[in-house]
């Protein structure tokens, strides 16, 4: 009897560390092979209005490759609350797509797990080679310096979407140009009861993206040059309040704005209950939800003085989607085909009307299509005034504190509570010791 | 009732006694190994599976917590340098940042089950009661208090989260345009409101629970202990605390434990009502530490954090047992 338990015992420990060792391994090969030349799996992004219209848009286009090459490509729209975690899991399992969409963002976090195929020379000059995208574009690839981990696929920016008519009723002649013009045409619009910015203040990618560009204005970051966390410098403390005061002392975005986080914003635009929008790309977007072309007008973002151009008069991040190659593919060849196809002129030009993006092509930016008012707009803030998010490692986890801290300085400033200096550098300070010491 | 179960036992015991190795003692000795082996060998398919679903994940995951593994290492475990119990130094480090975030959120937690777990049986013992003695409509009222139970947790919660919206919202509706509750309307997913908001959700949620259960347990109470005591002169409160609550122990022993244990590691109803960063005020464990493995890629802290939370739910329930059942013995005594 002993001896038996004795031995089942045994046989569950040994189990137990076969098991854990087993699992420690993981998938330590190292590149990708070309054992299945004749199939790819591709990871989409939802770009569209919603996974069916990004279906409608893709599925032609696979099937032009497919007549091309011969290679079948099984894709996926991933929808956004999902896709940076199952990458995460992808890359934890080994066991992942050959070809993925991420958001330009998280380049950086994302090459550091050596996931992604790097882009080397020899990689880009299978795709035509890295001048044929734009400067600005690259520049959101990956830490400086080293390979890029991704290709630039979709280019946005942020622009200032207003109301014609409500402009109109509350007499105001043209959108602001500044944030001081901003608050007074508001009190304006508030005059005609009408709600003046609107925002997703519990959105804490949308926060990030803000504040990030308003510390540019306030000639602040929130990382050191060599790459460290440094969120409660005066300036980037600054460019925070100043955003959260739009609700907190200007009362331009709404207080129930506090707890937006399901685009529950460009709605209340599309409605016309609001006057003014921070948005990218948002015109496929508006004329799904009804809101007709000739509505609203389309206006570079305000900047704190003077007109927008680099340094401290940025007034965007760099917006967009990147394509990437799982290291682990098992077609190589035909992942690197598939870029070249997505990348190329013709495509691009299809991509990019359809998502209402732009190219980040040059061969295709050229288009007219890309040339009327609004992508006008949209792509010389691209080329002149946007800034890169940091390309550092921890960029990631940046977004999830400081977007975090601004959420919650949003909920204070929704609950009547004054935002003073001290609270948000308290706040931004809290968010700094969270991120991990090396 | 607990004494025929003994003895029933007791007979079974002596039953086999007449059969144990001391009466066929000597013979053959496969049989003996077949008849030892047989319970092992029927177990075998169990133990398997539950290996494979329950245990490995767990070394693993303790495995990780003893490592550094950060956004730099997911993609090949192996080379993650062991890192000690700096993982659970951090953690428990309630002077640092990490430690401080993860007690304030432990805390919340404990308020958040204690009132819940309290509520849901409250509530879900008085309705079952009440719906004891016939009358029309308590087949559907039974049906209807079912309902939250049988929902979809994400469905119900999703609903909730709109119910709970500051501009259109329903709540904000009733309490503050209709009630003329509140000055102005609240917050409920943001902010300090947020926990009642979520401690709303767990009790509407949890109660059927109870009530299913107790209603299970109160069939078994002999209707003469009522009907003698109703003799005896007992009015109804009293029917309750001396008949029902005694009778019903064994059931909520068992009840109040799962109810916790259920609680206290509830994802589902934070995260869909609040998303992946959950206000201060209601940062439950569970999306505390999902945030600290996920969303910051440090799934060695993340681990740490599970592991210290598994020790204290075991402590927690061992006590319990411990507790109740020395509880009961004494009673039975």
């Amino acid at each position: 009897m002993r001896s038996i338990r004795a031995a089942a015992v045994g046989a569950v420990t040994l189990s137990l560390a076969l098991a854990a060792s087993a699992c420690g391994g993981g998938s330590s090969t190292g590149g990708g092979s070309n054992d299945a030349p004749k199939t790819l799996t591709y990871w989409a992004s939802n770009q569209g209005t919603s996974i069916e219209v990004d279906k409608k848009v893709l599925q032609p286009e696979l099937d032009k490759f497919e007549k091309q090459t011969g290679i079948k490509v099984k894709f996926e729209v991933v929808p956004w609350s999902d896709l940076l975690n199952r990458i995460l899991t992808a890359t934890t399992s080994g066991q992942g797509p050959d070809v993925l969409n991420i958001g330009n963002t998280w380049s950086a976090s994302l090459q550091a797990t050596g996931a992604l195929l790097p882009w080397d020379a020899k990689n880009f000059g299978k795709i035509g080679g890295k001048d044929r995208f734009v400067d600005s574009a690259l520049g959101s690839t990956g830490v400086t310096g080293q390979d890029p981990a991704a290709v630039p696929l979709y280019s946005m920016a942020y622009a200032l979407y207003y109301n014609k008519n409500i402009f109109a009723d509350a007499g105001i002649a043209k959108p602001p140009a500044t944030w001081a013009e901003l608050v007074a045409d508001g009190k304006k619009i508030q005059a005609k009861g009408k709600n003046v910015l609107g925002a997703e203040g519990a959105n804490v990618s949308e926060n990030i993206h803000h504040v990030f560009v308003f510390a540019k204005q306030h000639g602040a970051d929130f990382f050191t040059a060599d790459g460290k966390a440094d969120f409660a410098n005066d300036g980037a403390v600054a460019a925070v309040k100043q955003y959260v005061d739009l609700m907190a002392k200007d009362k331009a975005i709404p207080k129930g704005n506090a707890e937006y986080a399901q685009n529950q914003s460009v709605s209340d635009f599309a409605k016309g209950n609001t006057a003014m929008l921070l948005w990218q790309s948002a015109s496929a977007n508006l004329k799904n939800q009804g809101m007709s072309e000739a509505d609203y007008g389309i206006a570079p973002v305000p900047v704190q003085s003077g007109t927008p151009g680099a340094g401290a008069q940025a007034n965007s991040m760099v917006a967009g989607i990147n394509m990437a190659v799982f290291k682990n593919t098992h077609n190589l060849d035909g992942a690197t085909k598939f870029v070249k196809f997505m990348t190329s002129d013709d495509e691009q030009k299809i991509l990019n009307k359809a998502y209402s993006t732009i190219p980040p092509v040059k061969g295709a930016q050229s288009d007219p299509a890309f040339d009327t008012p609004a992508n006008a707009v949209l792509k010389n803030t691209l080329a002149t005034s946007a800034v890169a998010l940091p390309q550092v490692a921890a960029e990631s986890q940046f977004e999830t504190t400081v977007g975090t801290a601004v959420k919650d300085l949003f909920a204070d400033a929704a609950a009547g509570r004054t935002v003073t200096t001290e609270a948000v550098k308290a706040k931004l300070l809290k968010a700094q010791q969270q991120m991990p010491a090396k | 009732m607990t004494g025929t179960v003994r003895s029933d036992t007791a007979k079974v015991r002596s039953a086999r006694g007449d059969f144990s190795p001391g009466a066929v003692r000597g013979p053959r000795r496969p049989g003996r190994i077949k008849r030892i082996g047989l319970p092992y060998l029927l177990l075998l398919p169990a133990l398997l599976l539950e290996l494979l679903v329950h245990l490995v994940p767990m070394v693993i995951g303790i495995t990780m917590s003893f490592k550094e593994l950060t956004q730099f290492y997911i993609r090949d475990w192996g080379t993650a340098p062991w890192s000690g119990i700096d993982n659970y130094r951090l953690s428990v480090d309630v002077n640092g940042p990490v430690g401080d975030a993860l007690l304030h959120s432990f805390l919340v937690t404990v308020a958040f089950t204690l009132l819940s777990v309290g509520l849901c049986w409250a509530i879900g013992t008085t309705a079952a009661i009440y719906m004891q003695d016939t009358f029309r409509g308590r087949g559907l009222l039974r049906t209807v208090f079912l309902i939250p139970y049988a929902l979809p947790v994400y469905a119900a919660v999703i609903t909730w989260a709109f119910m709970f919206q500051h501009d259109n919202g329903l709540v904000n509706h009733v309490l503050h345009d209709q009630l003329h509750l509140t000055d102005q309307p609240s917050f409920w997913l943001i902010g300090d409101n947020s926990f009642y908001a979520l401690l709303t959700v767990s009790v509407w949620k949890g109660w059927p629970f109870a009530f299913l259960i107790v209603m299970a347990g109160l069939q078994n109470i002999p209707h003469e202990l009522y009907e003698a005591a109703a003799l005896d002169g007992a009015g109804l409160w009293q029917q309750i605390r001396r008949i029902t609550l005694p009778s019903l122990r064994p059931v909520n022993q068992v009840l109040v434990l799962v109810l916790f244990l259920w609680t206290f590691n509830d994802f589902n109803t934070p995260y869909v009502l609040f998303g992946k960063s959950a206000p201060e005020a209601a940062d439950l464990i569970s999306v505390h530490i999902y945030q600290s493995s996920f969303v910051t890629w440090n799934f060695g802290t993340g681990s740490a954090m599970s592991v210290l939370l598994l020790l204290f739910l075991l402590v927690v329930t061992g006590l319990y047992l411990l507790l109740t059942s020395r509880g009961r013995k004494t009673a039975d005594a």
